[in-house]
């Protein structure tokens, strides 16, 4: 049981992962010019678009949790809706603390934006899809013995990854290597998606390493 | 006792520090004495008359002048195998083809075809050999250390005698193209200038080209004397591609072509010199003393013959100061003051002149006309300083009186034989040579040797911290552990220091320091030693790298990078907010973050945090996003480095006077006093909200009533600085009276602030006590007053509790008419109301010296620092009856923010960024020949965040105790609940807060003493961070605009906060004195 689980999770990762190495490649077939770097802000949509489409596919065909016991349409229409606003909230309150952090306040604000949108795709898209609008369960997975499923627990690992790789990426920008990628915020949308690939393969193998260690109770 | 030990061993861990900083300092910087002595063209450097009579020309100064014209061809790191020629190729060696071989082919030419008129020498530049470093030395004839004491430090124009400044005063048209650094160097010198910036190592070819486009039209013009022209091509691409690489083949062909043209264009009074600054190592930087870097090439050529003789086959090796007396004499022009060079004696031979002997004494002419100059340079400079060499400066006036009593005498007998002159030149000789040989060994020589000790002593200093402050906390008798080992090592480094000193051996000051800091250090690391190999293994005791760990070193890695240093006014709230970010998340990941309602969830797995959260500490999202908030607008005072073209400085940190906008002005202005009275206000309010304004001791009434006319006088101050050039002419003496005294007038009542805090620190009101009836004794078990320590410990709590509940008794009779009822939290917060009263006395006269505007930051800072001791108190549990500790994320906060606030008052670590306008603060007219004490205003002003911070160090102990407070009274808000019912009736009681450190002492005394010990490890590593940087990367292109200035703050800010931290920790110690005996005299009066 517990196997198959991990095996699901670990598709569902190389799933993502692919739709990322895919939104590298993809576009320049349709495209004139493109590359990650000097079209940053397109493939930032896309990227974004793409995650966001692969874990929606993901969400509605593995259904990793309980289905909810109320399925009227207005229900889920209202759901939805809650959730865009949720993503859209994310998104402005990513950006206020990207400005507290030191981003530029009035200039480059649509790369500041865009910054936002995608380290919202990686972080709050996957609490979206698996916990839903629902503030008081995201505040339960992070926080200690709160998570209740191997899904949750890589939950905790991608965000927490995308978050530190969103750090590091910080960090060239000051140095004086003049390269291309070291402009804001081009070193720390990297840095965000590096870590979130890099929480995306971590994920299963340690929990398939802590298997015997990790107890769920399932709710 | 316990607490002198404390501070004991506080100061003695400073001490090491500061011995591992002399002794480093000693070895990495060299210091001279700049003298602004100048030579002058009618006043010969010694007795004599001129050797030519009056038969010089107009031009004639000591000597006549040779040639008119000068063509300066300065190539950049010109290393001296670039211009070697390449001889034909010896059989039998292996053909050798680097790119940089053989490329300078018209030099080649010149001394083949011309051979009396072309001469390259391998020139020796004295390290460090940057750039401007070497451009002093190539104008002012001397070696120029990296602090050149005596020079301001607000520019780097050169304040010494120089061949720029000499060829202005003689009217010389002098034209300048390349490198800009000579236009700090040398303000205003050039009748024309074209200056390109040097700072982007990566551009080959900004400056060259923009050199070509102005040098051959200018040569045509024939509008110049002098023509300097100095191209950076050649050292960028050794620094971006090392000298190996095909770039380089194309850099020196390109510059073979420029030499080429200028040949083409000279004239027959024209000299032309081409000269490499430095050199490069194999990888292409420079700055250190490898042969490769010190090897640079020296060509000189000129249409008229030269010398009389043909070049030898190897060219011979010259110090590089040779070229400037060189160059002075052959112009026409006095010696530098300063110089102690050797002219090159070739150039002075007649060439036509087939008679050896008045070839002979043209060169001897020359040489004693040098060494008179460099007497007079040495007999000025041993009356400046002290730090020749006594003896050896004797035996070489001894030398020179000789070879010029000779030289005399030669001159008075017109018959004199040529091997008598050949003598008189080989002894003047001897002296400029022994002059240059000793001034190197006191001033040029890095002595890796004492960096290495320095950096040592530092990290084991570090280590000592590190592992002093576990003990501290976790080990009973700390004490004798701590303080045994000390006591014997100094004592036997004083002994040792004492035969030496018997035996006659002179030490060095510093190293004599070192010896005995490293002496007392032993018995401390073996006892570690000792305890890792038995019983307590090390590794228990090192504390476990958790995240704020890991930031430490990033932290410590970052000083490694000049990038990083260079934006570290970035860098650090960037560190500091990912600290405050991480601390709530830690919170919420502890489930202390938020009520458990929130958390539907029932907690699974282990037990939940024991017992119920003390602190309701749902604000701590609120306080940390206020915190970044903070942060980011103290950012926006932000001063550029130099180094980074595209940023532009905050116009807030400029002081108003320098407004033009009167509405503005005025706006501003009320923003300033605004900033004054809320600080103030906020202050008050804090201390009313702990009952301890009502108090009737001196330094409350301070507070009440000294600070208002600091603010007055701050604010009085401010207005007449910022107006005073419009202020009525009439009322022009008033106004520059009181801008004298309004000054030392606040600085004087935040004296006097002080010292009442010191006299009095206890701010409780005594007379409510005494006055009211008493309802119960205090229970004690002994009769007679407390006599020994361990009876004060057992009584004073039982006084506090009993006086608690006489308050209380007192408010629920009489809840309308007593007002006196908050003074039940007098003593609760007895500690830190001293320590933010110090905090506040010493803000004013601090701020004082800053701009008007840096005001803001300092309202800013107290916030910031408040929100951050309440949102540490917050993720900190109280543990009675201790041990206490303070963790690593309060202390690198502390330390974060000290930086922070260095950053966003306005500084900068480099020396053109220092406030020097703090020097004339209450001294307008400057401070005459004293010297101390505009460095002491200048030094409060760079290093205010480092002094308030580390006096206000003991907060980050106290203030959990005084959170205590909030975190009880509303836990009894929500009534009826489970939680409630379980509260036991004693904890019903009011707050202990700080006086549970008083139910504690030693765990106190040992408290104090783990803050302290972190504290200075935070400090520490950073220094030795800098020391390393500093020592690793002496070659570095940045080594003295970067490395070399951020480690001499860091280093001073140490000291500071050293200094600071133990100020804050006595007064915390004095106010915990004053208590005992406050208590002592109560129980004294309740028995009476
Ligand atoms: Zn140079
Ligand atoms: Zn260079």
């Amino acid at each position: 049981m517990k196997d198959t689980d991990i095996k699901r999770l670990l598709y569902t990762h190389l799933l993502c992962i692919f739709s990322i190495i895919l939104s590298i490649f993809i576009p320049s077939l349709f495209l004139e010019n493109f590359s990650v770097l000097e079209t940053h802000l397109t493939w930032l949509c896309i990227c974004s678009v793409f995650v966001t489409a692969i874990n929606l596919i993901l969400y509605l065909v593995v259904k990793p949790n309980t289905p909810s016991k109320r399925s009227s349409l207005s229900y889920k229409v209202t759901r939805f809706l809650k959730c865009c606003i949720y993503f859209l909230l994310s998104c402005f309150f990513f950006h206020i603390i990207f400005v507290l952090y030191g981003a530029p306040l009035i200039e480059l604000v649509l790369e500041t934006f865009s910054f936002a949108v995608i380290l919202s795709t990686f972080t709050t898209v996957p609490c979206l899809c698996l916990l839903g609008p629902n503030i008081k369960a995201w505040l339960r997975v992070f926080s200690r013995n709160g998570v209740t499923s191997i899904w949750e627990n890589s939950l905790q690992i991608t965000t927490i990854s995308s978050f530190l790789g969103t750090w590091f990426g910080a960090f060239p920008i000051p140095l004086d290597w003049e390269r291309p990628w070291q402009v804001w915020p081009i070193s720390c949308t990297l840095g965000a998606t590096l870590g979130y690939v890099a929480g995306l393969i971590i994920s299963p193998l340690w929990i398939y390493w802590n298997r015997k260690q990790l107890t769920y109770k399932n709710n | 006792m316990q607490k002198i030990s404390v501070l004991l061993f506080l100061i003695w861990v400073s001490f090491l520090f500061y011995m591992g900083i002399a002794l480093f300092t000693s070895g990495f910087l060299l210091t001279r004495v700049e003298l602004t002595n100048h030579s002058s063209c009618q006043e010969l450097p010694g007795p004599g008359t001129l050797p030519w009579g009056s038969q010089g020309g107009p031009r004639a100064c000591w000597m006549a002048s040779r040639f008119s014209r000068l063509v300066l061809v300065l190539i950049d790191a010109l290393r001296f195998d670039f211009a070697r020629p390449q001889h034909t190729q010896v059989p039998g060696d292996p053909p050798v083809s680097l790119p940089f071989l053989g490329r300078l082919g018209t030099l080649q030419k010149l001394l083949e075809t011309q051979p009396h008129h072309a001469r390259l020498y391998q020139s020796k530049a004295d390290p460090p050999t940057t750039t401007m470093q070497r451009l002093k030395a190539l104008t002012t004839g001397s070696l120029p250390t990296f602090v050149d004491a005596g020079n301001n430090f607000a520019s780097y124009a050169i304040v010494e005698d120089n061949l720029i400044k000499q060829l202005a005063k003689e009217g010389r048209r002098v034209v300048f193209m390349g490198d800009d650094t000579w236009k700090d160097l040398f303000p205003g010198a050039f009748s024309q200038a074209s200056f390109f910036p040097s700072f982007n190592v990566r551009d080959l070819h900004t400056v060259d080209n923009g050199i070509l486009e102005h040098l051959y039209p200018t040569m045509d013009s024939g509008e110049w004397d002098v023509l300097i022209a100095h191209f950076l091509g050649v050292d960028h691409c050794g620094h971006k591609h090392g000298p190996h690489h095909p770039e380089m083949a194309k850099k020196l062909s390109q510059m073979d072509q420029v030499i080429q043209e200028i040949v083409k264009r000279l004239e027959n009074d024209t000299l032309l010199v081409v000269i490499g600054d430095h050199g490069m190592t194999m990888n292409g930087d420079h700055g250190g003393d490898s042969e490769l870097e010190i090897s640079a090439a020296l060509f000189l050529y000129s249409p008229t013959a030269l010398f009389p003789g043909t070049p030898p086959q190897e060219p011979e090796v010259i110090p590089q100061i040779n070229l400037v007396p060189t160059l002075a004499l052959l112009l026409g022009l006095p010696i530098p003051f300063g110089n102690i060079g050797e002219v090159i004696a070739e150039l002075f031979s007649e060439v036509k002149d087939s008679q050896p002997r008045s070839s002979a004494l043209a060169q001897a002419s020359a040489l004693h006309l040098n060494a008179q100059q460099v007497s007079r340079f040495l007999h000025t400079y041993s009356a400046a300083a002290q730090d020749l060499h006594v003896k050896e400066l004797h035996q070489l006036q001894n030398i020179f009186s000789k070879a010029s009593g000779d030289y005399q005498r030669l001159l008075q007998s017109p018959q004199g034989d040529a091997a008598a002159l050949q003598t008189v030149i080989a002894e003047l000789r001897q002296f400029l040579q022994g002059v240059r040989a000793m001034c190197i060994e006191s001033w040029a020589r890095f002595s890796l040797v004492r960096m290495a000790g320095g950096a040592a002593l530092l990290a084991t200093a570090c280590f000592l911290c590190l592992l002093a402050s576990q003990w501290a906390t976790s080990q009973g008798s700390y004490f004798y552990t701590l303080l045994l080992p000390m006591a014997w090592g100094l004592a036997g480094a004083i002994v040792c220091a004492g035969l030496l000193a018997a035996t006659g051996l002179t030490l060095d000051l510093v190293v004599l320091g070192a010896l005995v800091a490293v002496g007392s250090l032993l018995p401390f690391l073996w006892k570690a030693w000792a305890g890792w190999r038995s019983r307590t293994p090390l590794a228990a005791l090192l504390p476990r790298p958790g995240p704020v760990l890991s930031l430490l070193l990033i932290r410590f890695a970052a000083f490694f990078s000049d990038s990083f240093v260079v934006a570290e006014a970035r860098a650090t709230p960037f560190l500091l907010g990912s600290l405050i970010l991480l601390l709530v998340a830690q919170l919420h990941w502890e489930g202390k973050l938020l009520p458990p309602k929130l958390l539907a969830m029932p907690r699974l797995g282990s037990a939940a945090p024991a017992g119920p959260p003390r602190h309701n500490s749902s604000h701590a999202l609120g306080l940390g996003v206020g915190l970044l908030l903070c942060i980011r607008l103290a950012g926006l005072f932000h001063r550029c480095p130099e180094e980074t073209p595209a940023c532009s400085s905050s116009p807030w940190l400029s002081p108003l006077a320098s407004m033009v906008g009167g509405r503005a002005k005025n706006l501003w202005y009320g923003a300033c006093v605004g900033s004054l009275v809320v600080l103030l206000a906020a202050v008050r309010l804090w201390l009313h909200r702990y009952g301890n304004l009502k108090s009737p001791e001196p330094s409350v009434l301070f507070v009440r009533w000294g600070l208002p006319l600091m603010v007055l006088g701050t604010a009085a101050y401010w207005a007449l600085a910022s107006g005073a050039d419009e202020a009525p002419p009439r009322l022009r003496a008033l106004v520059a009276g009181a801008s004298v005294m309004l000054p030392r007038a606040v600085a004087g009542l935040a004296a006097s602030g002080l010292v009442l805090l010191l006299w009095r620190p206890v701010a409780v009101l005594v007379k409510a006590v005494a006055g009211t009836p008493r309802t119960r004794t205090v229970l004690t078990p002994f009769s007679g007053p407390p006599t020994s320590q361990a009876d004060l410990d057992y009584v004073v709590p039982q006084i506090y509790r009993h006086m608690q509940e006489e308050f209380r008794g007192r408010l629920e009779r009489s809840r309308s008419q007593c007002p006196m009822t908050v003074a039940a939290y007098q003593l609760g917060s007895v500690y830190s109301v001293a320590v933010v009263t110090a905090l506040t006395i010493l803000a004013f006269p601090l701020l004082l010296l800053h701009a008007e505007r840096v005001s803001l930051v300092f309202l800013l800072l107290f916030l910031q620092s408040f929100l951050l001791l309440h949102l540490l108190a917050a993720g900190m549990s109280v543990t009675t009856p201790g041990p206490f500790t303070v963790p690593w994320q309060a202390v690198s906060a502390w330390a974060l923010m000290a930086s922070q606030t260095f950053y966003s008052t306005g500084h900068q670590p480099v020396f053109p960024a220092i406030h020097w306008h703090a020097a004339f603060v209450g001294f307008p007219e400057g401070h005459g020949s004293c010297t101390w004490l505009p460095a002491l205003l200048v030094g409060a002003n760079t290093f205010a965040s480092h002094l308030l911070f580390a006096v206000g160090c003991p907060l980050l102990l106290l203030w959990p105790f005084l959170c205590e407070s909030q975190g009880s009274r509303k836990r009894r808000q929500p009534a009826g609940t489970e939680a409630d019912s379980r509260v036991k009736p004693q904890e019903e009681e009011e707050p202990l807060m700080e006086m549970r450190l008083r139910d504690a002492p030693h765990h106190f005394n040992a408290a104090l003493l783990q803050l302290g010990l972190k504290y200075l490890f935070v400090l520490g590593i950073q220094i030795l961070a800098c020391a390393l940087a500093a020592s690793i990367l002496r070659r570095h292109l940045m080594v003295w605009k970067v490395f070399a200035p951020k480690f001499i703050f860091e280093a001073v800010g140490f000291i500071v906060s050293s200094v600071g931290l133990l100020l804050g920790i006595a007064l915390v110690m004095r106010v915990d004195g004053a208590v005992s005996s406050w208590f002592k005299r109560l129980v004294l009066s309740q028995q009476r």
